[in-house]
């Protein structure tokens, strides 16, 4: 079923495609399932993206040079030089701009012909209903779990397919929730991990190609359902692996009990997804409150003056190879294993990349009785900014 | 009767790095159970302080999950995948 709304079967008068547009799509209209009337549903179109990064790089260029006359796009970050690995709508030249500038830029470099909104906001419960409003298909590129069942949430409540996409490192997974009515991602996962148990790509990584593939699976699937062509993912939860090659598919099924999409909703309107995550109350900074802590500047201090500090280094081996401060290197996972290789009665300072897990070490081994261990603040990202710049940042 | 257990890439260094495992077992709470024997640290991942399988992750037998199936009583025949699917969202830092 088309998902145009209001779309006749006959193109309508006054709005066909001009000479450069058949140019441009002769591939599209040369094919039967496409043709004339499936690019003038195409320009019809309004999609809006929910993110401009990894996922939504690949998708927007796909989208645009398919014709789709409305594109909303939504981010309010920035391009940061360590995108440059995945998100292949920016060039080196942006970083430091905000995404939805650069990537409006090189969209309507390919596609002068389509409409391009941005929206350089943070999604949230208060915008989001607004936002969807004028569109008809929502697609999720975003990074993280509460925007995720905010952005599901706002689709069911107002009726709009919702196409996921999501990654880890090698893995991805791929959908089209709430389509005609089907299972919603709560029908999938009705709650989120907590806060801290699944790595995120910063801290876990990711082949930059992966979203380039999911991102344009996510493509393909927005495509036909505007065209109404092929059997859209929904019902089915498809997932990649990468290394392994491979595509699978899980069937997906509608939750009768879902709070929101199921027989008797219980949710209604949008919610404090922050805290349906877990994350209110949690501050942002890496270092929990009362772990003892040491900045790079005092360390240095210390060291130079001679005092005996055993550097603990809580990273794995593979970041020990980028840069390191000549720590011993335990990595956290194996610190309780470990621990005996530890010198209570020696002045201990921890550290990993930012200061995150290196808290946590201290935190371990306070428990279990050291009294001496610091936490380096900042880790040896804050080492490379505020001492040695020579040591490389990642 | 003889099951593939699929181990998703986030869970993997807490199964030995394998991508897969496979084990004799009469159900799915068998096999997982078996799973966690052999590799303690995933059975946090898996399972919550009170024994439920996490909200976040999903099983499925073959490519049924298997809440709608009989859960972790849900039987297993020879040649049976089952697969553990964890939500994933890549990105940012929480």
């Amino acid at each position: 079923m088309p998902i145009v709304t209001g779309t006749p079967a006959v193109p309508e008068m006054g709005r066909t495609l001009s000479k450069q547009e058949i140019q441009r799509y002769s591939r599209h209209l040369i094919m039967p399932e496409v043709g004339m009337e499936g690019q003038l549903k195409l320009a019809k179109a309004k999609v809006l993206m929910i993110g401009a990064g990894g996922l939504g790089a690949p998708l927007g260029l796909y989208l645009a040079a398919a014709g789709v006359g409305r594109l909303g796009i939504v981010d309010f970050d920035v391009v940061d030089y360590t995108n440059l690995q995945r998100q292949i709508t920016f060039s080196t030249s942006d970083v430091g701009r905000p995404k939805i500038q650069a990537a409006k830029e090189r969209l309507a470099a390919m596609n002068p012909e389509i409409r391009i909104d941005t929206y350089e906001t943070r999604l949230t419960s208060s915008n989001a209903l607004d936002l969807f409003r004028d569109y008809d298909v929502v697609v999720d590129g975003t990074d993280n779990f509460p925007t995720r069942y905010l952005v599901n949430d706002a689709c069911v409540l107002l009726g709009k397919p919702n196409v996921y996409g999501s990654i880890f490192r090698f893995e991805g997974q791929t959908t089209v929730f709430n389509y005609p009515a089907g299972p919603c991602y709560r029908c999938l996962y009705p709650e989120p991990p907590p806060p801290g148990l699944v790595p995120s790509c910063a801290e876990g990584g990711v082949l930059g190609v992966l979203p380039g593939i999911v991102g344009s699976l996510q493509a393909m699937e927005t495509i036909k359902l505007i065209l109404g062509i092929g059997e859209p993912l929904a019902g089915r939860l498809l997932l990649f692996d990468a290394l392994a090659m491979r595509f699978r598919e899980l069937r997906l099924r509608k939750n009768p009990s879902c709070p929101v999409c199921g027989d008797h909703p219980t949710i209604r309107e949008l919610i404090d997804y922050e805290e349906f995550c877990g994350i209110r109350g949690e501050e942002v900074i890496p270092v929990n409150t009362g772990i003892p802590e040491i900045t790079p500047r005092e360390l240095k201090t210390r060291l130079d003056r001679g005092d005996d500090i055993f550097i603990l280094d809580v990273r794995e081996p593979h970041e020990y190879q980028i840069c390191n401060l000549n720590g011993h290197l335990i990595p956290l996972g194996d610190l309780p294993r470990r621990a005996g290789e530890l010198d209570s009665s020696r002045e201990i300072v921890a550290h990993c990349r930012s200061g995150k897990r290196s808290a946590d070490a201290v935190e371990f081994l306070r428990q279990a009785g050291f009294r001496k261990i610091w936490n380096l603040k900042g880790g040896i990202l804050a080492w490379s900014d505020e001492v040695d710049p020579s040591v490389p940042k990642y | 009767m003889a099951v593939k257990l699929e181990i998703p890439t986030a869970l993997r260094q807490f199964a030995g790095k394998q991508a897969s495992v496979e084990f004799n077992a009469a159900t799915v709470g068998d096999a997982l159970k078996q799973l966690t024997g052999i590799y303690a640290d995933l059975r946090k991942h898996l399972y919550t302080d009170d024994g439920r399988i996490r909200s976040f992750v999903n099983i499925y037998v073959n490519d049924e999950d298997i809440r709608y199936l009989q859960k972790e009583n849900t039987p297993i025949k020879d040649g049976d995948t089952i697969s553990i699917v964890p939500s994933i969202a890549g990105g940012a830092n929480l």
